[in-house]
């Protein structure tokens, strides 16, 4: 099987998939279990400035979105940093790192805004041996209240200054974590580079209310009948993380950036998504929270399997999709694709034609020759890929391209309809 | 080979727990982690093909979609509208002929959803509740006549009594059901539900049930014409068609429907006699009710001989493997020559293109369809009442449903439509006066 080797900023890891800093990585007895597994790394669960421990709610931490079988689709959380005291974690730290010298270890880290409290504790960090520090500007509540977390990752000159502060205090690469609860992720990044950060990863949580209680009409989950936002993950926000990642790495002024993506990765394919769009590696928490660490089995070998198949390296792997990503105004807007509906593998649910008329362009027939059958009114499809979405056989509804291939390109920046284009 | 010529007819050839093991719900009731599942597995089809399929035109996919999304009043509700007996339809339903194979998941992955018993997971807890789900219209101040407690006629009264009309129901039995009660296999309707959703049915009130009542004997079509502004005859078939050989009339040889009325009405059914080696003559769901019910008591061997080939068979292929499964042997293309014994019987011969059999048996279980005697000068056709579109009979205040007419089928659904059309074509009429 290819060779699955990792190498992030220097760091060496025996796969690309690291355990997020989150539950999974709270304490040595996780982390043991996590590398037995197979695990690649871990960012150790964040660690915050000694003092009075940190204060969890008792109620409930989590909550799911479900389908009807109750397979968890979205999830929250409002659970703080580590609520363990300082010393007991680094003491842990340590010792995992010297029985696990081939996993990376990375420590994700809250500190308040002023220069003493980097200066002081991240030496005293990297002095266990761990591989490098993450920086928590993305948890986006009860922290952020105080001023840390999403509160830092949302402005970009903090994001700067700490990451300064970050680099002057420690030799071991430096990461920074992005909140994705921001108006466009680019200047956030571009601050990290500024300020001297390795890398980033992202995304962190995304703000959210998972329901009402229908019974008493209250928010859900509450605790003692209260309720905040928490932050949101799972495979439900993979493709905002995409295309936050995406973004970074297709942007000129960010694209030097190296990226650990993270957000709903569940199976080898979501990691396959974020590599190839720019990611250098993983994190995962959801689907380790869901299913347990054993997933590793399948992220490992499906994608190994999978450069196998296409005869590529892990290397060639990431940012290949990167140059297929653009802005709308530079597609073609010459290129035409009509819907084709294979009638052998048609089961006759007639969703497509149901939503095609009901939604959209009425180019789907019910009925041909008095027989219930669904047919593309050719003339009438704009090719909008909304059948091929919602039919629930797998390539029984493809697209076909219908333009010439040797046609002339032609996109908005020049299309005769923009006022704006160009004359050139 | 010996032959046994002492018969062996008598109850308790099992225990009575073994019995009412054997008689418990066919199909138990989908658990909501079950239910919820399969209502994921609804495609929510445009012009949805098992709607087509059902002959009451329920919202299949509309009464799921509300499974889906734990709004089970309004899935009843969406039942009910169409099928106010979606309860015993579920249960009794040949839906493998009907909805289910209709359902394009069949095409996919040949597991149809399963909609019969979603249906019961909607309906159920409703009837249970007691949940009144329908309004009576402003009355109407018309009355109208139904002549048999059955599916039909229940359908008949409940949406006649929803329009605004007050309805006397006149039933020949003790209790209402009509085959609901009397017919259909024990084990597809347990724990008296025939009456609780008959009950229900009755609660929206505006129907008048009188019992004990057969028409012809104890009332008068004429008579019912003049006190009544509209006239629905449910009445079913009555009647058991014989076999037409020599020795029917030996002791033993009894009428399939006969026998289940009875089982169907017995609080102990081990008490029940019942022969040793049974032989059922005939190839329909009554056929098929009596064998595994003949089995379920404890017959040791149980026969089902049909004339003609399987494609013939009225049995669906469920029923049939159902049959086989709970240890029936089903014969094709052998009609019925003698029935052999002296007093009682002994056996039965055949005779096939290959020449003559006889299987033995201590019973002999007819069950080869029913027939009605005519109604006054009604017009019929082939033994049946004729009815149009709107089921109404050649009188133009008397309209008809079931078994009884032209195109009824045996199947308590389309009962339930035959009622449902009439009393909608009784409204219209009775509003145009």
């Amino acid at each position: 099987m290819a060779n699955l080797k990792s190498t992030f900023l220097g760091i060496e890891s025996p796969n690309p998939f690291w355990l997020a800093s989150a539950p999974p990585t709270d304490k040595a007895y996780n982390v043991n279990r996590a590398f037995e597994a197979g695990w690649g790394g871990v960012v150790w669960k964040t660690l915050g400035e000694e003092g009075p421990p940190i204060v969890n709610v008792s109620g409930p931490r989590y909550s799911a979105l479900h389908s009807n079988d109750r397979r968890v689709i979205g999830f929250n959380n409002i659970e703080l940093i580590t609520d363990r005291p300082l010393q007991i974690n680094l003491d842990e730290i340590r010792q995992v790192k010297k029985d696990w010298p081939d996993r990376a270890v990375v420590v994700s880290v809250m500190l308040p805004m002023n220069e003493e409290a980097w200066a002081k504790n991240l030496p005293m960090i990297e002095d266990t041996g761990c591989d490098g520090f993450e920086l928590n500007f993305g948890c986006p509540h009860g922290m952020s209240e105080r001023g840390m977390g999403a509160a830092v990752g949302q402005v970009p000159e903090y994001i700067q200054m700490a990451a300064e502060w970050a680099k002057a205090a420690a030799s071991i690469p430096v990461i920074v974590k992005l909140t994705p609860n921001v108006a466009n992720i680019l200047p956030p990044a571009r601050a990290a580079l500024d300020g001297g950060a390795d890398a980033v990863s992202l995304i962190n949580t995304i703000n959210s209310i998972m329901r009402v209680d229908y019974d008493t009409l209250t928010m859900f989950p509450t605790t003692d009948g209260m309720g905040t936002h928490g932050g949101y993950c799972g495979e439900a926000v993979k493709p905002i993380a995409l295309n936050m990642v995406a973004e970074i790495a297709r942007t000129k002024a960010t694209r030097t950036l190296p990226i650990s993506g993270i957000g709903g990765i569940t199976d080898w394919r979501d990691a396959v998504d974020f590599l190839a769009l720019g990611a250098s590696n993983v994190q995962i928490c959801t689907a380790a929270m869901v299913y347990g660490f054993k997933i590793i089995d399948d992220l490992v070998d499906g994608l190994g399997t999978f450069l196998d198949d296409k005869g590529i390296t892990l290397d060639q792997l990431i940012g290949h999709a990167v140059p297929s990503v653009t802005d709308w105004q530079y597609l073609n807007l010459n290129y035409v694709e009509k819907a084709v509906i294979d009638q052998d593998l048609c089961i006759k649910c007639g969703r497509c034609h149901a939503v095609c008329e009901d939604t959209s362009h009425q180019a789907i027939t019910h009925t041909v020759d008095g027989e219930r059958r669904f047919e593309v009114i050719d003339d009438e499809c704009v090719g909008c890929n909304l059948c091929v979405s919602i039919c629930p056989v797998d390539s029984c509804i493809t697209m076909t391209q219908t333009s010439d291939a040797n046609a002339d390109k032609l996109n908005w920046t020049a299309h005769p309809n923009n006022p704006m284009r160009n004359t050139d | 080979m010996t032959v046994e010529t002492i018969p062996n007819v008598r109850p308790r050839r099992l225990s009575k727990d073994e019995i009412e093991a054997n008689f418990a719900d066919l199909h138990p009731p989908l658990l909501r982690a079950e239910a919820l599942i399969e209502a994921d597995r609804c495609y929510f089809c445009y012009d949805a093909p098992c709607t087509t399929a059902c002959p009451t035109g329920i919202d299949i996919p509309g009464f799921i979609q509300k499974i889906r999304s734990d709004n089970i009043r309004g899935s009843a509700q969406t039942i009910f509208r169409e099928n106010i007996m979606g309860g015993m339809c579920a249960r009794v339903c040949p839906t493998e002929v009907l909805c289910e194979e209709a359902c394009v998941r069949n095409t996919h992955e040949e597991k149809p959803v399963e909609i019969g018993l979603l249906q019961r997971y909607a309906t159920d807890p409703v009837i249970d509740a007691g949940t009144q789900l329908f309004a009576r219209a402003p009355s109407s101040g018309k009355k109208v006549a139904v002549v048999g407690g059955g599916p039909a006629g229940l359908s008949c009264a409940h949406r006649l009594a929803v329009l605004g009309h007050d309805v006397v129901i006149f039933n020949r039995d003790k209790k209402p059901g009509g085959l609901n009660e009397y017919g259909i296999a024990a084990y597809k309707t347990v724990d008296d539900f025939a009456q609780i959703e008959i009950d229900y049915i009755l609660s929206v009130g505006g129907i008048d049930v009188k019992h004990r009542v057969t028409l012809g004997e104890d009332v008068q079509l004429s008579e019912l014409l003049r006190d009544f502004d509209a006239v629905f005859l449910g009445i079913g078939l009555g009647q058991s068609n014989n076999l037409g050989i020599d020795g029917e009339d030996k002791e033993g040889v009894i009428n399939a429907i006969d026998y289940i009325a009875e089982l169907r009405q017995a609080d102990d059914k081990s008490r029940l006699p019942i022969g040793k080696t049974v032989v059922v003559i005939g190839g329909g769901m009554t056929a098929i009710d009596i064998a595994v019910q003949s089995r379920h008591l404890g017959a040791q061997q149980v026969h089902m001989v049909y004339r003609r080939g399987p494609e013939k068979m009225s049995a669906s292929v469920f029923e049939q493997a159902l049959a086989q499964t709970s240890g029936v042997t089903i014969h094709h293309r052998a009609p019925p020559k003698q029935i052999l014994g002296d007093d009682h019987v002994t056996g039965v011969e055949f005779e096939t293109d290959e020449g003559k059999f006889v299987l033995y048996a201590d019973m002999v279980f007819k069950a080869i369809g029913q027939q009605m005697k005519g109604i006054g000068d009604l017009d019929m056709d082939n033994g049946r009442l004729v009815v149009n579109d709107g089921h109404r009979t050649s009188h133009e205040t008397v309209w008809a449903g079931g078994d009884c007419v032209v195109g009824g089928d045996d199947l308590t659904v389309s009962a339930v439509q035959h009622g449902k059309v009439a009393a909608i074509d009784i409204d219209r009429h009775l509003r145009a006066q």
